[in-house]
């Protein structure tokens, strides 16, 4: 190959190579704190692509969402512009793992997110194929593109998503390719190898898009929107939201599908053998569904659709790396699709990862300073899981610039903290999901009090608007309020309130009691006890909520509260990132190599590796002891 | 100061007095709580750092001990905190009954070492001290591993993987429902979750009760009994437990398993293991009977060897007597009732052995001698119980009440209605509770768990 030509493009703080939804956090949050920055893309036209599906939340993600919104970032306000149905999932659970899931317009959500970052100031976005990261001395220096553009810079996020040496996988046809016919990138992964890092392939998938007008909807079963909308930016709780909401349908496989498949199946390049790339256990294609549980009469298929000013559909359950033939086959098979006209195929793409554990918890690697990794590269999987890496990379860029404390959130402040921790930590054998069953505190990191747990520490960080944080103090205002006066309305065991008792399936007072306590009962609730209320004023949604939440479930509160508060102690016990534990007498084998490898920031991370027993820790804190005494006798 | 700790701080024997002690921010107040003194009153005022006579009460105020007891303030104590020393009678039963009622009152069975490590991260031991404490650490941490997987080899070890097997599904099908709501999974109902909780809540219950008659407590003095096929092992055991545990026949080789009986002699606790013979064999259920006999011979503080001396002397009795004489050991030569004896040949391969004793079990010759010379070799201090056994066998007691607990809060939580994701954590907690006791506790499991069982994804 000839040699490039280069030109000085320019100097900026911070490059951020990738606009998908990493990117374009990471992008807005250091502009937003005042770094100059420039984001690099494949192609303006896939900013932010729901390029797998054409949802944003869910359990656990949609917790993701909010926090991020809370911090200050931009994937809730975008969504909330532009989403064709939305639903409250998990409402007959408690409060904490209700999760709000929502369908995009895709186009639509393309291009709102695309003004808000052609209007940002500090930003500039251009059109460009970056192919190499420049370092020298251990340090990050800029960014080479295919053309020639050569910028310096202080910080570089890389967040490249599946474009990384992309490989589209349809039954025998295999080609290099990014996601939904773009470009891939490969001399990137060429240039990071020669550099010595370390790639990995991953794989993940998605279904075929058919047309609108070729589904028998009459054989489907509706499945609407909520009445009532709730929105995923805390800045527009309480805002009506007139939206046209668009149904999706609920359909089912034959076994005329299962055995298509199963006749096919060393078509498959998944079944062949010939993809390396770990594809996630909870995305699994259809092919897996019917492998792995072959008693199932039936599996689920949903329709969803993609926008509204399009009549591609989503066919939700059906991904497939079966041969384009077969899938048009199988597909006809489904109860409602017999004459289906496909617009995309099913495909499976592969990609090139890193090993998350190279990192630190700022999303900073270990060794190169101001070279920052968000989403897929480091093994995660999903838009939310995305956004929120890109967001803290993106604060921790402009942090190390400006000379300041980087910012960890950890696994009882957040889930974004559980998704970080677990990927830096644990490292990841399959894309990671969020779920809310890896977060220890779940019932005190809830979707509905992400605000309180850190609009706050946005503010400190300059991401969070002065209209957000006086939302935030007039809410926190008006439950606190609230939560004390409830402890003071008596209700007195009169005859009256005690038939009412009844009426509400409760049972009668003898004494008088509050409210408040009332509310605790299971079968009660704040609504059901406003007739013991008369003074009740009327209150936002958001804060009757908080409200009977923080009554409700005090006590399980309480008890997770104390939890937290042994697990801050060892969180709080920092370990040099530098320091080499072969120093340290007393460690297993085993832990000593984990150690070294994963190098944890405290003695609390360094307890969740695997290898690291109690007694290591034991070993550890001795050791920091002793440190801690020899430093203050060499004072 | 740091959470109250508490342990037994002396080697455990029957004789002399053993020390239980406790350190910590509650030690003061529990001390004040289980003792009561000479008149039988609560004291007035504790005396630092002073012996005091009286008695270990518990919540019932039955007297469990007569001890001294020395209440010591931090922090010129040990660990620099808050300290109770107990001074008990020596001997098992009693250290371990008031080991068992402090953790009852409040205090946490400390881990191995912690008291050293507190004392070191408060500044009573020197730097120089840090190395010798992080070898107090690791030596008795790898050792009571040692321990820990020794004691769940068998049985207990199964029956803790079924309780937690059921709890697994539980919080999978919990999880299940919490994180993938659309799925088309089986529905968990209330009724459902209430069931495998009771179920779970029995067979803790059914452990516990074997765990207070001292049938899982395996302290007692590990005794091996060991000899050829057919030489009247089993109907040695039967004849110390005078009940009929392992079957008798006249076909060699029908101890298939290793048996495990507790018997107290005279206050002496014994754990007697009875192996399948010794000897080379093709029977794949009876080997793992011989290499497990074999295994619990290196774990023996006592070997029985047991020969018939009807019948001649073999090259397998030759190995036998060679696996006796680098242990203490007994010998029993059986069958001295029937005519023909090959006793002097075996006499003159056991040269260098000291206990020999001539028995036949079958008309109960000789046991008593046995029993007799088993007590000689404790007294006079050659046999002991570690004490480490001792603590683990509490902490799996204290694992499987946490356990309990746990459970009972998940179903009342149940009955209540009460939301999933609440129901959920003591669940898992009762999970966690148990995976202690076998030192599997990793989350991942209940990852693996949900995708094994359950068809969820889009």
């Amino acid at each position: 190959m000839e040699e490039l030509k280069t030109y000085n493009a320019g100097e900026v703080d911070v490059v951020v190579i990738g606009a998908g939804h990493a990117g374009v956090e990471a992008a807005l949050a250091s502009s937003r704190m005042g770094m100059k920055t420039i984001m690099l893309t494949m192609s303006l036209d896939s900013i932010v692509a729901l390029s797998c599906n054409p949802n944003i939340g869910g359990t656990g993600k949609g917790h993701l969402v909010r926090e991020i919104d809370a911090l200050g970032g931009e994937m809730a306000l975008n969504i909330d512009k532009t989403f064709i149905q939305s639903r409250m999932l998990n409402t007959s659970k408690g409060p904490a793992v209700h999760s709000l899931r929502v369908q995009a317009d895709k186009k639509a959500y393309h291009i709102e997110m695309k003004k808000v970052l052609e209007n940002q100031e500090n930003l500039k976005i251009s059109q460009a194929e970056v192919i190499d990261i420049v370092i020298e001395d251990g340090k990050v220096k800029g960014v080479i593109t295919r053309t020639g553009a050569m910028y310096k810079a202080q910080a570089v996020i890389l967040a490249s998503g599946t474009y990384l040496r992309g490989r589209v996988y349809i039954g025998e046809v295999n080609y290099s390719s990014g996601p939904d016919g773009m470009f891939p990138s490969n001399i990137l992964s060429e240039n990071l190898i020669k550099k010595g890092f370390k790639l990995r392939r991953m794989k993940t998938g998605t279904p075929a898009r058919v047309h609108k007008d070729s589904i028998d909807y009459s054989k489907m079963e509706i499945q609407p929107g909520d009445d009532e909308i709730i929105p995923f930016s805390f800045l527009n709780m309480g805002k009506k939201f007139h939206v046209e909401q668009v149904p999706c349908h609920l359909t089912y496989t034959t076994p005329k599908v299962h055995d298509i498949i199963r006749e096919n199946l060393h078509r498959s390049p998944m079944y062949a053998g010939n993809i390396e790339g770990v594809g996630p256990r909870y995305c699994p294609s259809i092919e897996d569904k019917i492998v792995r549980f072959a008693d199932k009469e039936r599996h689920q298929i949903f329709i969803e659709p993609e926008g509204l000013t399009t009549k591609e559909m989503y066919v939700q359950g059906a991904s497939s790396t079966l041969p384009e033939e077969v899938q048009k086959q199988m597909y006809k098979e489904i109860i409602g699709l017999e004459n289906v006209e496909f617009m995309r195929p099913a495909y499976a793409i592969e990609y090139d990862s890193i090993d998350p554990t190279i990192l630190k918890r700022t999303m900073e690697h270990m060794e190169i300073k101001n070279l920052f990794f968000a989403g897929q590269i480091n093994g995660s999987s999903g838009y939310e899981e995305a956004a929120g890496q890109g967001l803290v990379a993106g604060i921790n860029a402009s942090l190390n610039i400006q000379g300041r404390e980087p910012f960890v959130l950890d696994r009882s402040e957040a889930y974004i903290g559980v998704l970080i921790d677990d990927l830096v930590t644990k490292g990841t054998d399959e894309p990671y999901r969020m779920m809310t069953s890896r977060a220890e505190y779940r019932l005190t990191l809830r979707q509905d009090n992400a605000d309180l747990r850190l609009t706050k520490k946005g503010y400190e960080l300059g991401l969070v608007t002065e209209e957000r944080y006086n939302m935030l103090i007039e809410k926190e205002k008006q439950v606190n309020e609230e939560l004390e006066r409830l402890k003071k309305v008596k209700v007195n065991p009169t005859e009256e309130n005690n038939k009412r008792l009844e009426e509400l399936g409760s049972t009668t007072t003898q004494t008088p009691t509050t409210v408040s306590e009332l509310i605790r009962r299971p079968e009660l609730n704040y609504e059901s006890t406003s007739i013991f209320d008369p003074e009740r004023k009327e209150l936002l949604r958001e804060i009757r909520l908080q409200v009977e939440t923080q009554i409700k479930y005090e006590g399980y509160i309480k008890k997770q509260m104390i939890q937290i508060e042994q697990f801050k102690k060892l969180e709080k016990k920092r370990l040099d990132l530098d320091f080499d534990y072969s120093l340290i007498k007393g460690l297993s084998n085993e832990a000593l190599q984990k150690l070294n490898k994963i190098k944890p920031d405290s003695v609390g991370q360094a307890s969740r590796i695997s290898g690291v027993s109690p007694a290591d820790i034991n070993v550890l804190l001795i050791y920091l002891e002793q440190k801690r005494r020899k430093d203050a006798m060499d004072d | 100061m740091l959470d109250t700790i508490a342990a037994i701080s002396t080697a455990v024997g029957e004789a002399g007095i053993g020390i239980v002690r406790m350190s910590g921010k509650g030690a003061i107040n529990i001390g004040e709580e289980v003792f009561i003194g000479f008149d039988d009153k609560k004291i007035m005022e504790i005396q630092n750092k002073r012996l005091t006579y009286g008695h270990i009460i518990d919540e019932n105020g039955t007297k469990i001990d007569e001890v001294l007891i020395a209440f010591m303030k931090g922090p010129y104590t040990y660990t620099r905190e808050d300290m109770v020393e107990i001074y008990c009678h020596g001997g098992i039963i009693s250290v371990r009954k008031v080991l068992e009622l402090l953790i009852r009152s409040g205090a946490r069975l400390s881990e191995r070492g912690e008291f050293t490590k507190r004392a070191f991260l408060n500044g009573r031991l020197d730097l120089s001290q840090a190395e010798a404490v992080i070898d107090i650490i690791r030596s008795k941490t790898d050792k009571s591993f040692e321990v820990s997987f020794d004691q769940l080899e068998g049985s207990l070890s199964k029956e803790i993987r079924e309780i937690r097997n059921i709890l697994l599904s539980m919080v999978a099908h919990v999880e299940v429902s919490i994180d993938f709501p659309e799925e088309d999974v089986n529905e968990l109902t209330y009724e459902s979750l209430k069931t495998d909780a009771q179920l779970a809540e029995k067979k803790i219950d059914d452990l516990l009760s074997t765990a207070n008659k001292g049938k899982i407590l395996k302290d007692g003095i590990n005794t091996v009994i060991l000899g050829k096929p057919n030489v009247g092992k089993s109907s040695l055991l039967n004849a110390i437990l005078k009940e009929n545990r392992a079957i008798v026949t006249d076909v060699p080789g029908t101890t298939r398993d290793i048996i495990e009986e507790y018997v107290n002699i005279d206050g002496i606790p014994l754990k007697i293991v009875d192996t399948a013979g010794i000897r080379a064999t093709e029977d794949i259920v009876e080997k793992i009977g011989v290499d497990r006999a074999r295994e619990s011979l290196e774990n023996a503080d006592l070997i029985i060897g047991v020969f018939d001396v009807s019948r001649d002397f073999t090259e397998e009795d030759k190995e036998i007597i060679n696996l006796l004489k680098n242990k203490k050991s007994i010998v029993l030569l059986n069958k001295i009732d029937i005519e023909s004896s090959f006793k002097d040949k075996f006499l003159k391969e056991l040269e260098g052995i000291n206990h020999i004793i001539e028995t036949s079990i079958i008309e109960n010759v000789g046991v008593k001698t046995l029993e007799e010379d088993i007590k000689d070799l404790f007294y006079e201090g050659d046999l002991n119980i570690e004490s480490d056994v001792v603590i683990t066998n509490i902490r799996h007691k204290t694992q499987l009440e946490k356990a309990k607990k746990n459970i009972q809060s998940a179903i009342r939580d149940i009955d209540m209605d009460v939301p999933l994701d609440c129901i959920e954590i003591d669940l898992k907690n009762a999970w966690e509770d148990l995976g202690e006791i076998s030192g599997e506790t990793i989350a991942e499991d209940i990852l693996d768990k949900i995708f094994k069982d359950f068809c969820i994804g889009k």
